[in-house]
């Protein structure tokens, strides 16, 4: 909640558009531009130049050349937010956005909250009173996404680690807590030695989530897609369509595709995440069902469902199910095996026609009839908002991350005071902020966590 | 109707430590005040610990010194051993704690009331408030008495419908076997006050002459003593100390008390009450710390003129004959003889949440309170309350602004709005772990932080306020010339850093950057620092701890700067949230209740998320457009 500091974020949506930008706002944005920037011009210096200028150098990470850029320098209070902005306009596409965002936040921005360019917009008296009611829209939907967005994107182990490096960094503050709340009660003797060992164990583990974090594991960017449909229907075969690539294994025989197999594409510009499943079909055999819980769990997290129909059948048990699951869900519906002959039974057509989808669209896996139309309907799904969060997505990665190497820097400077012999109360200070951090990442406030630890953990009083 | 009928400007009710800060400040401000207590000869009790401050207690104590309280002053005239707290550990949490001689604290205490201008002293039991459409008006006594004040202070402490248990006898008594006031809690419900239960306890007291010393560890004072008050010279409190002792229980006192658990009022469910968990019955420890195989016992003289000894450590509520077995398992309480049994008390407090930043009531003008009765534990948590509750209670006489000392200026502070923020199940006592800010807010700066915050009330002198602007002066001086004075890489200066222990120099340094050495300080390079003039010790050790720990002391700067900014942002305490669109429901409510007085207190209220904040700050920016 602070109200002057830099913030960044990538300004421009998820397509892959040839030119992306990332906008800072705050009172440090320009000065912060202009130790990153390489001009062409040696002498240039963006804290120097006027309002509303644009410049032309590179951006770099340290020593390396990250990309060669644009950067408008607009001074407050004639912007958007009436805070200095800066916005660096760099080749599209997400892999140059997410680079240099790092480097933006490395050097001191903080990544913004869901609509909070537009809040400081508003705060600061540059968007009119009418449009207030939608910024705390904004503030709310945006907010609602992230915090689910965020736990989902953790679910799994990651937020365990981060709950095993709190758990021990509040053992730690609770005992120095407790032992100058009461020295006659306890010792300290020994314990700076022990702190060391904590200490360098949880860098290393921090040191470890970052870098998966960096692999794409904390979190998979894009718009969560699952296809569904019945064993053979040619979700594989369309998958591979699409890539133009034998990446699933496609057999004829039914339940081959035993494991998610996760994709990540671009249509026109729009990521995709797209994961092929198992189907969703119950099942006796124990290897298949694990990969058919596993499907449906993502097919509940999706933001987009495909459903391919295999229309050379008669629609089964599996293709009732999954219409059933479709209820109340963003869904495109592929009519599969169009190449083939055979006309689908009436009851079947009208089972079909009942799916709450705008997009029913008849494809032939094997020739790549059909698969235009998929991707023009996905584009006109985005750009109508129906789709969306690309951006959002990467965001709360991004504060992730920030907020894990925040962690990792507050306990190098515990390790730095224990080394230059600093009183032990100040390990506190940097432990705390470890602390706060990573509970920033798993969605946890302090709250009375350390009172209630010293109290629980320690026996003292009068 | 024959009765009495008297008018004041202020009215405290009680006379602990609390009240007697709040009736002196308000007295000392002008405001005709009086002070009620149902026993004259209990004013300013201990009825717990002979001791004052203690870690962060004693930067409560410091402070309320700064503003121009008297507990410091008072402490320094009665203290039989003192003693400088964690002296190794960093300087914001050194803490001093003193030995007091009880009678004589009280005693002095009382003199310094008695002899004040403006303040009467009356003994009785105020039995209700008085109010006028939402306006106090004053106060009337269990006689029937009525006296009208402008402003009331309810320092009642541990008194409301106190009850005094162990084992299965209890008394319906305040501490010490003082009488009860059982009657105002019915009154202050009637008028909508949320009551809570708490329950506390303390050791028993032994006899002197009943301890074997021969199996105690001695433990001194210090021996260059410190005093509280900013205004005491240090040397006048020098002096001869007497000394406390060390023992521990053991497994067979452990044993005692399990096998007699099921006789303690407080397993058996006798006791309602909220306890502490910071400061547990011996039985409590032993059951929750079951793997301890010792706890410790320390033996503290409760005054010089009297036999009685203070069993810290091993307060309980078990019956007394259990008291007695358990205490002479104790090595060196072989044979001991009990003078006062250890008990546990319950009584009365509010749920603080009604109460304004100021301790004021928010439904209740003019009607302010401070300590046990807010829900907090302890003599100097009950000063430092008291004296703002005074302090508010009087400027509110006077028309003037209320005083928030928030939580980047004090422990003060931190504990008031803990208090008033945070929700609070049990006894609140302060701990420097609460404090954010901690490394500013240390106790060897009190008087740098809050002297002109007492000045601008009217409790501190022109005098004493000027020696402290001086002292920052020279303090800021000497940092200055130190971060100026380099000293080259010469034969003498790196001789002298090899006998220090300290690596040479490649370049030149200034003698600001040597103190930072981890090695090194102000006082040890005195010889290769020829212009330095001489300066009194806590001046010495100002520059010292800002030099030393600049880095840190930045940080917590700058942090203090965002905390501010959210601070200035403020809200009307009488503001309907269920107003705001898009506020989630738990957050409306939370506000309702809270009625915070700024955006920083509403986002450090449980329930109130950052989003909540942002669509508060948002919702606020339009209303303020519109009234333009």
């Amino acid at each position: 909640m602070n109200s002057e500091d830099t913030i960044a974020a990538i300004a421009t949506g998820a397509a892959n558009s040839g030119i992306g930008i990332i906008r800072l706002s705050g009172d440090n944005a320009i000065s912060l531009a202009d130790k990153i920037f390489v001009p062409i011009k040696k002498e240039k210096r963006l804290i120097n130049v006027k309002s509303h200028t644009i410049h032309y150098g590179y951006i770099k990470d340290e020593d390396n050349i990250v990309d060669e850029v644009l950067v408008s320098v607009m001074k407050a209070p004639n912007t958007y937010t009436r805070e200095n902005v800066v916005e660096i306009n760099c080749h599209g596409g997400m892999i140059v956005l997410k680079n240099i965002l790092d480097v933006v936040l490395k050097n001191g921005a903080r990544a913004a909250e869901a609509g909070e360019f537009t809040k400081r917009a508003f705060l600061n008296g540059r968007i009119d009173l009418s449009q207030a009611e939608a910024v705390i829209d904004i503030i709310n939907a945006k907010n609602d996404y992230a915090l689910k967005s965020s736990v989902s994107q953790l679910r799994g182990n990651i937020s365990e680690k981060i709950k095993e490096i709190r758990g021990a960094i509040l053992e730690k503050l609770a005992y120095i807590e407790a032992a100058l709340d009461d020295p006659e009660h306890i010792e300290m003797n020994g314990f700076n030695q022990e702190l060391l060992i904590t200490v360098k164990d949880i860098e290393k583990k921090l040191e470890d989530l970052l870098k998966s974090s960096d692999n794409g594991r904390i979190i998979k960017e894009g718009i969560q897609t699952v296809i569904l449909g019945k064993p053979n229907a040619g979700k594989s075969s369309f998958l591979n369509a699409l890539l133009g690539e034998e990446r699933a294994i496609v057999t004829d025989i039914e339940g081959t595709t035993r494991d998610a197999l996760e994709e990540h594409i671009t249509i026109h510009g729009i990521s995709l995440n797209i994961i092929d499943t198992a189907g969703i079909r119950n099942t006796e055999n124990i290897v298949e069902k694990i990969g058919i819980d596993k499907a449906r769990k993502m097919a509940e997290d999706a933001e987009l469902i495909i459903y391919i129909a295999d229309t050379s059948r008669p629609l089964d048990d599996n293709d009732r199910d999954i219409i059933e699951f479709l209820n109340g869900k963003r869904a495109v519906v592929l009519l599969n095996k169009s190449d083939l002959d055979g006309e689908m039974l009436p009851q079947d057509k009208k089972l079909i026609a009942s799916i709450d989808t705008g997009y029913r669209i008849k494809i032939s896996a094997k020739t790549g009839y059909g698969i235009e139309e998929f991707e023009n309907a996905v584009k006109e799904m985005f750009f109508a908002g129906e789709i969306d969060f690309n951006d959002q997505i990467y965001i709360t990665n991004a504060r992730h991350k920030q907020n894990i190497s925040d962690a990792l820097e507050s306990v190098r400077m515990v390790e730095a005071a224990i080394e230059n012999q600093m009183p032990e109360d100040f390990f506190t200070i940097d432990l705390m902020n470890g602390y706060e951090a990573l509970g920033r990442v798993i969605g946890e406030a302090v709250e009375d966590d350390l009172a209630d630890k010293i109290f629980s953990s320690f026996c003292m009083g009068k | 109707m024959n009765c009495v009928e008297e008018n004041y400007d202020v009215l405290v009710v009680g006379a602990g430590h609390a009240g007697c800060e709040a009736a002196l400040a308000a007295a000392r401000l002008g405001l005709n005040t009086i002070m009620f207590t149902v026993s004259v000869d209990s004013i300013a009790l201990m009825p717990c610990n002979p001791n004052i401050g203690g870690s962060s207690k004693g930067h409560l104590v410091r402070e309320i010194d700064a503003l121009g309280g008297e507990m410091g002053k008072n402490i320094d005239k009665t203290f039989i051993q003192s003693k400088m707290l964690n002296g190794s550990k960093g300087p914001a949490v050194h803490s001093l704690r003193a030995q007091a001689d009880k009678r004589d604290y009280t005693q002095s205490m009382r003199n310094v009331l008695e002899n004040t201008d403006n303040l009467t002293i009356r003994q009785a039991e105020i039995s209700e408030i008085i109010t006028d459409n939402g306006i106090i008006t004053g106060a009337k006594t269990f006689s029937g008495a009525v006296y009208h004040a402008r402003a009331v202070v309810l320092c009642t402490g541990t008194y409301l419908r106190a009850r005094c248990i162990y084992g299965d006898v209890s008394n319906p008594t305040g501490p010490n076997g003082l009488q009860a006031a059982n009657h105002l809690t019915d009154s202050l419900k009637s008028h909508g006050i949320e009551m809570y239960r708490f329950k506390t306890g303390t050791p028993a007291r032994v006899d002197k002459r009943s301890i074997d010393f021969s199996k105690l560890e001695e433990q001194k004072g210090d021996e260059r003593i410190v005093p509280f008050s900013f205004s005491t010279n240090p040397e006048d409190v020098q002096k001869e100390q007497v000394s406390c002792w060390l023992t521990y229980t053991n497994q067979e006192t452990h044993k005692i008390i399990m096998d007699n658990i099921n006789r303690s009022p407080l397993f058996s469910g006798a006791i309602e009450g909220t306890g502490p968990r910071y400061c547990p019955s011996i039985e409590d420890k032993v059951v929750r710390f079951a793997d301890k195989e010792r706890h410790q016992v320390f033996i503290e003289p409760e005054g010089l003129y009297t036999n009685e000894m203070y069993l810290g450590g091993m307060s309980s509520s078990l019956p007394e004959d259990v008291q007695y077995a358990m205490y002479r398992t104790v090595p060196g309480l072989e044979n001991v003889k009990i003078v006062r049994n250890a008990y546990a008390i319950e009584y009365d407090c509010i749920n603080p949440r009604q109460l304004l930043p100021t301790l004021e009531f928010k439904a209740i003008k003019g009607l302010f309170s401070g300590g046990q009765f807010n829900g907090s534990s302890g003599y100097e948590e009950a000063a430092a309350q008291g004296l703002m509750a005074g302090i508010n209670a009087s400027l509110y006489v006077l028309g003037r602004k209320q005083v928030i000392i928030d939580r980047s200026q004090g422990y003060i502070g931190v504990l008031i709005d803990d208090l008033v923020t945070k929700e609070n199940h049990e006894p609140y006592r302060m701990m420097t772990s609460r404090a954010e800010y901690r490394l500013l807010l240390r106790q060897d700066n009190a008087d740098l932080r809050l002297t002109k915050t007492g000045y601008d009330i009217g409790l501190v002198s022109e005098e004493r306020y000027r020696a402290v602007i001086r002292k920052q002066e020279i303090i800021a001086g000497e940092i200055e010339r130190l971060k100026n004075t380099k000293v080259g890489a010469s034969n003498n200066i790196q001789e002298f850093l090899e006998s220090k222990g300290s690596a040479c120099l490649k370049t030149a340094a200034s003698l600001a950057e040597l103190i930072r050495r981890p090695e090194l300080d102000y006082e040890m390079i005195k010889d290769i620092d020829i212009e330095r003039k001489p300066l009194s010790d806590d001046v010495i050790n100002q520059v010292n701890i800002e030099i030393k720990y600049e880095g840190y002391i930045a940080r917590q700067l700058s942090q203090v700067q965002q905390f501010k900014k959210l601070e200035n942002k403020k809200l009307d305490s009488e503001f309907d949230y269920t107003v705001v669109p898009s506020l989630r429901k738990e957050a409306v409510q939370k506000l309702n209740l809270y009625k915070p007085l700024s955006i920083g207190q509403a986002s450090r209220i449980s329930g109130v998320s950052p989003a909540d904040i942002s669509v508060l700050l948002v919702f606020l920016e339009q209303r303020r457009r519109k009234k333009e």
